[in-house]
């Protein structure tokens, strides 16, 4: 493939039929990448509204959940992105000055830290079953409907217990009589971690699958000056699904953390 | 199939006249307009159908024209909207000492209590000339509470109350409809309002077989379920005293004043430690699963006749801290209140709680 | 704009996008937005079919007030999913989707929308949502009403309510990627000389449409997908036996639901700013007015949802601004309106079929949307929310606008899209009969409501039976009026008289290029330097050939 790319018009190979120069079919397919992240942030928005709403009507109990969740963990994972972010802004760079090599091995860092973050994760989400903090069928029935809740079966009154003990970060200040209400409260909480949570998760797996067709045509060095916009759009869909984390994070995991001395 | 058919309901409420006066003025504002578009395109169509030897003008457009038909149509919006308000504020704010009944919607019937006992399921009386205030909840969906020949709906929710208030004007009966889509029998859901002479409808409360009135009810279940335990008007007692405190505001362990009304009641009953009153710890179990709604209503009305005793029935632990009137909550904050709940901060030793400011969520 | 004395027939095109390719595939994987459109075409009437036969069931039933025909879960079944099948697969896709995939590149000047795959992708999205929902109607049918209501679909019904919504959910994406489309094309890819000023008013009503389809959709996806996890995992979000909070579920509905009205309006007004001017030779009065109408409504759209909800529980503070707001929504329809008729004033009128249906819709819509402002009125509201006068309402905007828009629309395109006339006096016909059977239906229906006829009814006091059984009557004589398009349109494909590039003399770039259009549109791109809609003597359209 040649690497003289110049910024003719109309005979480029990757000029669309529609479109009738490539800088028009550039600025069309960025702009509307960005219309679809609109429509992401509506979507992402609507959940996170319903979150917010519940969060004010059950305060305690979104903070006994999100004590429960690792916050260690949710700040690798959000210095995972950050730095994923980086190596694909990289990668753009890489390709708007025509180097090969770099967008291939940029790519490839981004994939893994996407996938260091989803690995991360699932770990996460392993020890919220460890624990029972699975919404609906444990924490609302008070059994292990899965047949499968790890180290104890846990019922509502074990969870309740949880939520007022200092030891698990738990808030001794919430009354004994009131714990189990409050432990019912807490799958409310969970039901918003995992629809949040999942709902970005699926979003970097969509992501990783982007990435890896780049990767692929980054190879046969299909981008350079004269066409990068494929890697363009992937940036942006990359840099949003960061952003999101950037929300998620300080939503469900700092919840009134000091006030537990973590 | 009848042949007589109406198309028009009938007014028996004192408030049917104004809805439909103001229907009748959008049915005239509608025809008016309708008439005149409709009146004109075929006026124009048929004026300026097209001749040989004649062409159409070509008009940009005039300014003055666009605000005209803007302002306009703007101007009779904003009549309609004040007048549609007014009678909507006179819906919503009950009057003064009405005749209180409640009802229970559920899958598929409608249940009511009246004050002196008497229950009835898918029938309402009522006397004409009195305010009556209906207080509503449902057992599951949510269904609505609708009387065409009063002008009333109210949608009807699990686990809140609500009210809606009429005066009816004529003896007759009346369709009560449920209308709000609730499932297989929602067409079933229906019955009658049946409305009364004051005199008729005091024979009516007499003749039934009643079991007391709803508030001694209200006190077996009181009594039953142990409440007298805490609720007790000695200054040794774990819980507040609660003679006369129905209707009064109330401090709370964290500063907030509310108002104990119906809501408020339901509420401590089935979450008690959401709004914990000043000087008290937060002990109080939960009845959420033990008491029915209807054992609710009746221990609400338990309370609201239980007359005050003292001047500071509630306050006699702690010291009484005087509640200005700029602290009393109108019912636009406190329903919008009964939706948060703030975390009880008291400890034991009645210690000040670490973020005394509240949360920042 | 002459015409010759000896008069050449027209005739069909060598190749054009319909005979330019052969074969399933290139239908299925076709990446031309004209085909692309007539598969939506295809579609689109299948399920209008579909919900129209549950319509057809409905008003069969309620000939006799007993319930006699069906059983009460049957019927509850039939209306939600002809409001499921009608809303979500028939109004809102329906003038974008076929006229406007059609219509908005050829409008613009150029080749094909921004982005050919996604638009395909659309389609497929709206056939597997499509797919859905005839899957819930196959295994048994859903009745929970299309709008879902909880706690009633969340924790109550028995039927494949998330099988329903997924399919809903499914198509709210397709509807999502063409608005993303047609917004970019129009931004991004106007001929030179086509400002924004100089744009159709079809696709400002499009671009309009398009605005809300890309910001409210998300929502309803994501209400949709808390619904079915609630209802799969009994998690509490708006059950309140759990915890949540019924009145949130319908915040978060009708945040999308009442936009979505306009998505389905506004395109149908664009259809009926170009037919009155092409059969007034006049220019639309008032352009820049209609076009920013076309926004406002989208804007204001969003901000009236809790109209929806004024018995439901909200504050009085609430719905005294929703109710003020609404009445700010009405105003740029009217304006429409009156323009409309304005440019009708002498002008010189020829009464075709498309001309017929833009008329209609333009007395109905008036009609639909003064009724509004009964339902915007807080104090009317309460007696009629939920009952027939609201249903009445809305049929009047959906069925005699919307749905007539796009009948006028078909018949005003179908010589572009197909290159063939459709026979005159068989379409005026079948226009006059849905205009009758249209009011015999509805009109009754206000009445209806005011005395009290709850929606969604199975069974109804006797005393409201005389009303029903007119608008039974009037909904067969609808139905005649809704088939015979279907005939002679397919009729026309074979016998039809040949169109010609433009046998109405109509202004606009997709009348300059042949009927049917090639697959590329224009053979040259062309250069616009004439205002929209310059009937008139002078008024040479621009030359592309």
């Amino acid at each position: 493939m040649s690497t003289s790319q110049t910024t003719t018009t109309d005979h480029h190979p990757a000029l669309a039929h529609q479109f009738d120069s490539m800088e028009q079919q550039q600025e069309a397919s960025t702009f509307g990448m960005w219309v679809f992240l609109l429509t992401e942030i509506m979507m992402f928005g609507g959940l996170f509204t319903a979150y917010l709403i519940y969060r004010l009507k059950y305060y305690p109990a979104f903070v006994a959940g999100s004590t429960s969740i690792s916050v260690s963990w949710g700040f690798a994972n959000t210095l995972v992105l950050i730095a994923s972010s980086f190596t694909m802004a990289m990668t753009v760079w890489a390709a708007q000055n025509g180097k090969r090599k770099a967008q291939v091995w940029l790519l490839l860092a981004t994939m893994v830290l996407g996938a260091a973050f989803l690995g991360v994760k699932a770990k996460e989400y392993y020890d919220k079953w460890d624990e029972c903090h699975i919404p609906g069928h444990v924490i609302g029935k008070g059994f292990n409907a899965w047949g499968g809740c790890s180290a104890t079966n846990k019922s509502l009154g074990n969870i309740a217990e949880e939520i007022r003990d200092p030891e698990k970060h738990g808030n001794p200040n919430i009354p004994e009589v009131d714990a189990e209400q409050t432990a019912k409260r807490t799958e409310i909480f969970f039901s918003f971690y995992f629809a949040m949570t999942g709902l970005h998760a699926f979003h970097m797996v969509i992501g990783l699958g982007l990435l890896a067709w780049l990767l692929i045509r980054a190879k046969s060095g299909e981008f350079g000056p004269a066409y990068y916009t494929p890697i363009e759009l992937g940036g942006l869909y990359w840099h949003f699904v960061d952003i999101v984390w950037i929300f998620l994070f300080p939503l469900l995991y700092l919840i009134s953390r000091h006030q537990h001395g973590v | 199939m009848q042949l007589n058919f109406p198309i028009f309901p009938e007014q028996a409420s004192s408030m049917a006249g104004q809805v439909d006066a103001l229907y009748l003025f959008l049915v005239l504002i509608t025809t008016f307009f309708s008439l005149l578009i409709a009146i004109l395109i075929l006026f124009f169509a048929i004026k300026y159908r097209r001749t040989p030897g004649r062409q159409a003008e070509q008009i940009h457009g005039s300014t003055l024209l666009e605000i005209v038909w803007t302002v306009i149509p703007l101007g009779i919006s904003m009549v309609i909207f004040v007048w549609g308000a007014v009678i909507y504020y006179h819906m919503e704010r009950p009057p003064a000492n009405p005749l209180e009944i409640y009802g229970v919607g559920k899958q598929w019937m409608w249940k009511f209590q009246h004050p002196g006992g008497q229950r009835e399921i898918n029938t309402l009386h009522v006397p004409t000339g009195r305010d009556v205030k209906v207080t509503m909840i449902s057992q599951d969906v949510i269904h609505s509470f609708f009387v065409p020949a009063f002008r009333v709906k109210q949608d009807v929710l699990p686990n809140r109350y609500v009210f809606t208030w009429f005066r009816a004007t004529q003896p007759g009966t009346y369709h009560l409809f449920c209308s709000q889509y609730c499932g297989t029998k929602h067409s079933g859901m229906v019955g009658q309002v049946v409305v009364m002479t004051p005199e008729d409808y005091a024979n009516w409360l007499a003749s039934g077989k009643a079991e007391g009135s709803l508030a001694s009810l209200g006190e077996k279940a009181f009594q039953q379920y142990g409440c007298t335990t805490c609720h007790r008007p000695d200054s040794g007692a774990r819980g507040p005293n609660l003679e006369g405190v129905y209707g009064r505001p109330i401090r709370l362990t964290d500063n907030r004043v509310v108002l104990a009304d119906d809501n408020y009641i339901r509420e401590s009953i089935l979450e008690p430690n959401a709004k914990v009153v000043s000087g008290f710890q937060s002990i109080m179990p939960t009845f959420r699963g033990v008491v029915s709604e209807d054992e609710i209503i009746a221990i609400t009305e338990y309370i609201k006749h239980l007359s005050p005793q003292q001047a500071n029935p509630l306050n006699n632990r702690s010291t009484p801290t005087e509640i200005r009137d700029s602290e009393v909550p109108n019912i636009q904050q406190q329903n919008k209140q009964q939706n948060q709940q703030q975390p009880a901060q008291q400890t034991p030793q009645g210690k000040r709680p670490a973020n005394p400011s509240g949360k920042k969520p | 704009m002459s015409t010759a004395t000896a008069i050449v027939k027209p005739v069909m095109p060598e190749r054009h996008f319909l005979n330019d390719n052969y074969g399933i595939r290139s239908w299925l994987l076709t990446k031309d937005h004209k085909r692309i459109a007539i598969l939506y075409l295809f579609s689109i009437t299948v399920f209008f079919l579909v919900g129209g036969i549950f319509a057809s069931l409905i008003r069969l039933h309620l000939l006799t007030p007993n319930g006699e025909l069906f059983e009460a879960d049957t019927y509850n079944k039939l209306f939600t999913m002809h409001g499921v099948n009608m809303v979500f697969f028939f109004l809102i896709p329906s003038v974008p989707a076929v006229l406007g995939n059609f219509l908005v590149p050829i409008m613009v000047g150029t080749k094909d929308l921004a982005f050919p795959k996604i638009n395909l992708l659309s389609w497929y999205l709206y056939m597997a949502g499509g797919i859905f929902s005839m899957a819930a109607m196959v295994s048994g049918g859903v009745d929970s009403g299309w709008t879902f209501y909880a706690p009633l679909s969340s924790g109550y019904l028995k039927t494949h309510v998330i099988m329903l919504a997924v399919g809903v959910i499914i198509a709210g994406f397709s509807s999502i990627f063409t608005g993303l489309n047609f917004i970019v094309t129009v931004h991004r890819m106007r001929a030179p000389g086509m400002t924004w000023g100089r744009l159709p008013l079809f696709v400002w009503s499009n671009y309009a449409a398009s605005l809300i389809m890309i910001l409210g959709t998300p929502v309803i996806a994501i209400t949709l997908i808390l619904l079915a996890l609630e209802r799969g995992f009994h998690i509490g979000i708006f059950d309140p036996k759990l915890g949540g909070d019924p009145v949130l579920f319908q915040h978060m509905f009708w945040f999308y639901s009442h936009p979505a009205v306009y998505i389905m309006i506004l395109p149908g007004m664009g259809v009926i700013s170009e037919i009155v001017p092409c059969f007034s030779r006049k220019r639309i009065f008032g352009y820049s007015f209609v076009a920013f109408s076309s926004i406002a409504i989208a804007v204001f759209g969003f901000v009236v949802w809790a109209h929806h909800m004024f018995v439901a529980g909200i504050s009085v503070y609430s719905a005294l601004v929703f109710s003020l707001l609404s009445y700010a929504v009405a105003i740029p329809s009217a304006v429409k309106v009156f323009n409309w008729t304005a440019t009708m004033y002498k002008g010189s009128i020829e009464m075709s079929t498309p001309m017929l249906y833009a008329m209609a819709f333009i007395g109905l819509f008036t009609i639909g949307g003064l009724t509004g402002l009964f339902l915007a009125a807080l104090g009317l509201d309460i007696h009629i929310h939920d009952t027939y006068f609201v249903i009445a309402h809305f049929h009047y905007v959906m069925v005699g606008g919307m749905v007539t828009a796009y009948l006028g629309g078909l018949h005003f395109w179908w010589p572009k899209i197909t290159g063939r006339m459709y026979p005159e006096a068989p379409a005026k016909l079948a226009a006059l009969i849905t205009f009758i059977g249209f009011n015999l239906t509805f009109f009754p229906q206000f009445l209806l409501g005011y005395m009290g006829m709850p929606r969604r009814y199975w069974a109804y006091p006797p005393e409201f039976q005389v009303l029903n059984v007119l608008s039974s009557a009037g909904a067969s004589v609808l139905a005649v009026g809704f088939l015979l398009p279907l005939l002679y349109f397919a009729w026309s494909l074979k016998y039809g008289e040949v169109a010609g590039d433009n046998p109405w003399q109509a202004t606009g770039l997709e009348w300059e290029t042949s009927s049917p259009p090639p697959t590329h549109n224009f053979h040259h791109i062309p250069i616009v330097t004439k205002d929209p809609y310059a009937y008139g003597e002078d008024a040479e359209v621009t030359v592309v050939h």
